[in-house]
Order: C-alpha cells, then structure tokens, then sequence
C-alpha cells in the first residue's frame, strides 16, 4: 500500500482550527457540527438544559438530531445527521467498561431513529479532542475524510478518493497516514463503513483501536440499523481522530480514588471469579452458544428451533481454541473483563482477499448464532470468514445472519428457488451460498443487493413479484420496526417478546433480556410483574447509553455476595458501582430512583421522536409471530409434548383429537390475545396511553413537559 | 405414592438423599451464574453437592442474567 500516494490524492476542502480547551468533570461543554453540503466547520455550546435532561451519549444524539431534521426527513436526505457522542463517563480507564460511545441516525432499515453502541478508541478521543459529540450532517459531492486533530486544534474535511474501502485496509492505511510516527498510531481511532455499506441498507460502521501487543488495528462495529449505509451516503470515506494519548485523568473528574477504589475492586472479582463465571477473559461472549442450546434458546434454521445437535462444532470450546487471549483484549483501556476476543492469522479462503491470513475481531456469541446456527453453518472456519467480511465490508452481522436464514426458509418453501436468486442455492447449511451472496452484497449486484436491504423489503420484493405469501413470509421474517432480531429464541417468554418489539429502535437484546428471569425461573409469572421488568430493565440499561460504558461488566461477573442481596439479577453492589462512578465524575450525587428517571427523560424523548416521524405507537410494536410462537407444523411438532401440554393446563383445551392445524390455530390465538395484554400492562407501567403515547401527566412528572414534546403527544391524546 | 419436590414452579420426582447438585443436573442447569434458594433459605454453592433436600421442598433456582 503506497499510503504517500493515497495522502497526496487529498484535495483539502475546508479547515478550521480550534482551541483546545479542558474537559471539566467529564464534559468538554461543547459539540462540533460538520456540514458537508457546505463545509461548514463549527464548535456548538452544551446547553445546561442538555446536561440536565439529556445527560451525554446517546442523549445528546436525540437532542443534536430531533434539532436538525424534520418530521418528514428520510434516512437519505441531506438533512439526516450522523452524531457520535461519548457519554460524560467515557474516557476514564480506572473502571472496566467505560469507552463506549453511541452512534444515533435515522435508519434506512425503520426509517425512524437507530441507536448503536460501540467501543474502540474514537468516542473517548473525540472528548480528549474537545468535543462531547460529532454532529455530521449534509453530503459531500465526493469522497472525503473529516479528520479531528486533537493535538493541534484543527478539523478539516478533505476528499479523499484513492484508499481502498474495506474496514481492514482502510483503517489501517489512515491510522498509519494521520499519526505522527509508530509510537502515535495507539494516538489515531478512524470511523469507517465498508463496500458493501455503499449497496446495503444493512451496513454498519467499523470504529478501530490500535493493540498495542498486536501492533495491528482493530475493529468494533456499531452494527445496529444500518448506520454505516448512511454514512456511505453522505460520502464519508472516514473519520479520523489524533488524540491526546489516554493517561489517569483526562476527564478533570470530582474524585479519582472513589473510581479507583471501585475499580479495583471489580478488577478483583474478575480475577478470583470470571474462570468460575462467564469466562469472559478467555471466550469472549461467545460462551454463550452452548449454554443458549442447552435452555433451548439458540435459534437454528430461521428461529425455528432453540438447539441442534452439532452444536460442538461452534461450540465456545471450539473458539477458545481460535482465539488468541492477549493483554489488550479489551475494546478500551483499562477493561479488565478484555472480552474483545481474536482470532489471528486467519486464512481467507474466498472472495476479494483470499489466500490472505487477516485478524477477526471475534466472533461474539450474536454473530456465533447469527451466520452459524440461525443459518444452519456449524462450521466454525466459515463463521469466522462471514464475520471477517461482515466486518471489513461494513455489514451488520445478526442483520445479515437473520436476514440470510430468512431467505434460506424462503428457499425451503419454494419461495426463492435457482432462477430467482440468480443461482444461489439458499439452502439451510449452505456456506458457500451465504458466502458468495456477502461477496454480492459488496459488489452491489445480484441477489446480494436485494437481501442486503433487509427482510423487510425482501418480503414487500416477493411479494410484489408474486413469489410467496406475505402473510406466511410476515409470520417467518424476523424483523420488527423493520430491523432484524437479534439471536435469541423468545416463543417461550412473553417478557422477551416485549423485549423485543416494545424497543424504541427495533429487537436488539440490549433493552432488556429477561428470558431467564421470565422462562426459567418463573419469578415474573404476571402480566404487572413482567410490565415492572419491562420498564426498570430497558430505563436502566439506557443508562448505559447516556453514560459512555459498557453493559457487561455490570452483570457479565457478579461478586461474591451478590446471591444474598435482595434482588441479584440487578447485581445491586455493581449498580452502586456506577452510581458512585458518575457522582465521582460529574459530581452529582443521585440515587438509584434518580437513576431510572434520568433514563426515562431519554427514552421517552425517543419514543415520541419516533411519534413525530409517523410511527412508535402500539402498531409498531407488533412482532412478527415466528417470535411468539410456532408458525410450521414441522415447528409444532417438535415440541409437540410441550404445546400439547400447554393446551391443556394453561389454555384449557384438551388436545386429545384435535388436528395438529387446530392445535396451531389455538396456540397462536392464545399467544397473540397474551402479547397485546402485556402491551396494555407495559404501557400503563411505562405512563403510555393504550396507543402508546406518553402522556402530558407522565412527561410532567418527568419534567421532560418541552414544549415540542408536547405538540406531538397532544393531538394524539385528544383523539 | 412418589413424592415430589417443586423447581422453578414445576414438579419433580423425589428421591432420598437427593442434593442440590442432583436437582441442577437432573433439570439439566448449566448456566453458571445461579442463586440457589430452598424454601426462601439461601444456599451457598460451596455446599450444593452435600445439600440434601427434603421431600415437598420448595427450590428455586434463580438464573442471573448474562450476555444481552
Ligand atoms: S467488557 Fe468487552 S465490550 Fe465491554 S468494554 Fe470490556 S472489552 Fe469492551
């Protein structure tokens, strides 16, 4: 790669320079805004009001976008932001977990509002750069690179058309081209997409770290919702950002030792503890694949099954055995729970890099589940070559697994065949299918370039062709809100359903995950039980988002006296963790109540900004019913013991001498009347009308009663 | 007659000398991360294999959340 050649292709577009200002009890107190229509480079003030109800991260990217767009803006229009934002607690290293920043846009895939979590360097040098959010709006005529010089004060837009697209080359090629030597490339984080995200509404985007123990650049992926195909849009090439290198305290926080002293602890438990708990040291999140097969929760074939018997073959033994455990195996620094596992010199065996040995970052347990199991792949070395491309063509791992399962069923039922797909032979199982369409997706041709736009339009696409049934392809396609599930089973718990399609983005797990609480254990057995973890679980992890960390070390390892408190799965000592953390940081003592409201502001802001675009009421949280129960026969019958069973004690219907169609019919009627029965018990818990709206008496009590908040709700509430 | 104990809201046969430990494998609990508690009292997992459970017992075996 000659990265000279590339850098003296730069046409440089606009610059302006910057003081660098100090960052004060984890806020820099400004945001930088980008135009790329005209090139307009300009710092924003932070308002007290955005501190105050909006709080950082994913936050400020409500506020910043609901500000820039219309109600009517679409995902492509100019107008549509992309805004990065770091919460005020990223950027400290003393306590694991607290490098995150969240990426918030309107989606191509649910045309509403997408919120992504990520980690990597970027979101914590954008603060030590001096801003608590990048605000992109506007689309360049060409190819650029925004680039944010921490170190001397100055951004500039330049366009940039040589550097090849893909993640792995790219952000390699310009964290070496923006940092000042080979010592400074740890200094250097870059933002980028990938080919296909130039095809598909599934794209996502790439956020790099440099390991040092690797000397090599990684990739995290803030993967949801199709943020990277925006980005591609605008004509983003990259982001850039040369930071200050991280040391104590860049944050200027309140109280160092009570971070450390918490820090240390936790660090502590995840010693003595994590070989006896999740292993997350050593596999990564992938040490959930077998024990979701043994709970029956791994979705196989489409979501139709929760296990399979060559689980061994992907199972989390198989990829202790890829992964390479370093001292930097973690997403920021200081994460002593290091889950960020790789796999190196891997030998590429297809497509554009074959013959190539590259680095995987992974795979995680969602893309274990989503391009294996839920595909029909039990193949480790072929998940591990899906998840490599996934990555470096900036696509979305469990859209694309979810996706090509669905279109794997399609095939199965005589929906897609040969001709259609161009000849690809979805079948279940098929790697070399699944394989060859990444590579279309890339290309943007072919089969790939229908799929690649998700299930949603695949089954309006279909079904406009006259090749399926949409009501059977509505029933089979998981997706809600128009983005696909994530890759748990949710039929047997109803609490997991809400989890799903009552999110204000669309089915991501991270809201809540309740199927244990829910299935297993039976400890939410009524419809207010489950409506009180539908609220404090989804308002709690948003916390998360508004803060900059990572949810898995609060509950990933738990400490030694965590069985005896009175509420475990809160893993209440680690909760007073992040309390003392943000009052540490930012100096404001709350409390756990305070906590939960502070998150509701938020997620109540989200709600009816997704109100404003026309949709997030009742009928957008419909879930597909594949997610609630058996659509096929060939799925009733698998389990027919236990539907039978069901009938009987909770349905009240005696299975004896019915067909197996009337047993189906029944099932569904009961699980469909029990879904919009928990909607009813959700919304009443969360202060929503019937319909889903907020109502004014709840935003009252939230004191999020602003103005524009307001004029959305009230016709609403008046009819 | 067979005597039961309840798990988790269901019912599982008893047998003599049955130990926590017993319990978890028959139900096939794998999952790591549990809180296990006999009729409300705590029992610490350092002493799951020697616990016996009496017949008519009520057992919880609370799954703490992970992943997600
Ligand atoms: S736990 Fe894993 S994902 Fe979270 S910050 Fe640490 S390394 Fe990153």
């Amino acid at each position: 790669m000659d990265i000279k050649a590339f850098k003296d292709a730069h046409k440089l577009i606009n610059e302006k320079t910057y003081a660098l200002g100090t960052i004060d009890k984890g806020y820099t107190n400004r945001t930088l805004y980008v135009n790329l229509d005209n090139n307009e480079i300009k710092e924003k003030p932070v308002t007290p009001q955005m501190k105050e109800k909006f709080i950082g991260g994913k936050g400020f990217g409500l506020r910043l976008l609901w500000d820039a767009v219309k109600p009517e803006t679409k995902w492509n229009d100019p107008e549509n932001e992309i805004i990065i934002a770091p919460g005020p607690v990223a950027g400290i290293t003393a306590y694991s977990g607290t490098g995150k920043s969240i990426v918030v846009s309107i989606s191509p895939m649910t045309d509403i509002i997408i919120d992504s979590n990520v980690g990597g360097y970027f979101g914590p040098y954008l603060k030590f750069s001096g801003f608590d959010a990048l605000e992109i709006q506007g689309k360049a005529a060409k190819d650029v690179i925004i680039f944010i010089d921490g170190i001397n004060g100055k951004v500039t837009i330049e366009e940039a058309p040589e550097e090849p697209l893909d993640s792995h080359i790219l952000a390699n090629v310009l964290t070496k081209m923006y940092a000042a030597d080979e010592k400074d490339y740890r200094n250097v984080a870059v933002v980028s997409a990938g080919s296909a995200a130039d095809h598909c509404n599934i794209g996502m985007l790439n956020f790099s770290l440099f390991d040092l123990s690797r000397k090599e650049v990684r990739l995290k992926q803030a993967g949801r919702g199709g943020i990277g195909r925006v980005f591609r849009d605008k004509n983003i090439k990259a982001i850039v950002c040369r930071s200050p290198q991280p040391k104590g305290d860049m944050l200027n926080v309140v109280d160092m030792n009570s971070i450390k002293e918490r820090g240390q602890k936790f660090n502590r438990e995840m010693r003595e503890f994590d070989d006896d708990q999740c292993e997350m040291r050593t596999k990564g999140t992938a040490h959930l694949v077998e024990i979701m097969n043994e709970y029956e929760l791994l979705p196989t074939h489409n979501f139709k099954f929760g296990q399979h018997a060559d689980i061994a073959k992907i199972d989390s033994k198989v990829w202790k055995e890829w992964f390479t455990p370093r001292a930097s195996d973690a997403c920021w620094y200081g994460c002593t729970m290091a889950c960020a596992k790789t796999v190196e010199d891997f030998e590429v065996r297809t497509g554009p890099y074959k013959g190539r040995k590259v680095l995987v970052d992974g795979p995680e347990y969602e893309t274990a589940a989503g391009v294996g199991s839920n595909i029909g792949v039990f193949n480790s070395e072929v998940i591990l070559e899906l998840n490599f491309y996934c990555d470096t063509y900036g696509l979305d791992t469990i859209s694309f697994g979810t996706l090509t399962a669905f279109a794997m069923e399609c095939w199965e039922n005589g929906i897609l065949n040969k001709e259609r797909t161009g000849g690809l032979e979805l079948c279940f199982g098929n790697s070399d299918a699944a394989l060859e369409l990444i590579h279309q997706m890339s290309r943007g041709e072919g089969f790939g370039l229908i799929a690649g736009q998700g299930i949603r339009k695949m089954k309006k696409y279909f079904a406009d062709k006259g090749w399926g049934d949409i009501a059977f392809m509505n029933d089979i396609g998981m997706e809600n809100k128009g983005l696909e599930y994530s890759q748990y089973i949710s039929k047997e718990s109803l609490a997991q359903q809400g989890g799903y399609a009552m999110t204000n983005k669309g089915p991501q797990h991270d809201e809540a995950w309740l199927i244990f609480m829910d299935k297993v254990n039976k400890q939410i057995p009524t419809f207010e039980d489950k409506a009180e973890a539908l609220h404090y679980f989804p308002m709690f992890r948003t916390w998360f988002g508004l803060m900059g960390l990572c949810k898995l070390p609060w509950n990933d390892v738990e400490p030694a006296n965590n069985a005896e408190t009175d509420e475990p799965a809160k893993v209440p000592e680690h909760v007073d963790n992040y309390l003392t953390i943000f009052k540490a940081v930012t100096g404001r003592d709350i409390d756990n109540a305070e906590m939960i409201r502070q998150s509701e502001r938020v997620y109540n802001f989200q709600r009816i900004f997704n109100i404003r675009m026309g949709k997030g009421l009742r009928a957008h949280d419909a879930q597909p019913y594949r997610a609630a129960g058996p659509v096929t026969k060939e799925e009733y019958l698998s389990l027919q013991k236990q539907y039978d069973g069901q009938l009987k004690d909770i349905i009240g219907i005696d299975p004896e001498g019915k067909s197996i169609d009337e047993k189906m019919a029944a099932t569904r009627k009961f699980r469909e009347d029990q879904y919009e029965k928990l909607l009813d018990a959700v919304y009443k818990r969360r202060g929503w009308t019937r319909g889903g709206v907020p109502t004014i008496e709840h935003l009252q009590d939230l004191g999020m009663d602003l103005p524009e908040l307001i004029e959305v709700v009230k016709p609403l509430l008046e009819k | 007659m067979s005597q039961t104990i309840t798990v988790n809201g269901d019912l599982l046969e008893w047998t003599e000398g049955m130990s926590v430990s017993d319990v978890l494998a028959l139900k096939k609990y794998t999952f790591k991360m549990l809180v296990v508690k006999i009729d409300g009292q705590l029992i610490k997992k350092a002493i799951w294999p020697e616990t016996v459970i009496p017949a008519g017992a009520t057992v919880q075996v609370i799954h703490l959340m992970s992943g997600g």
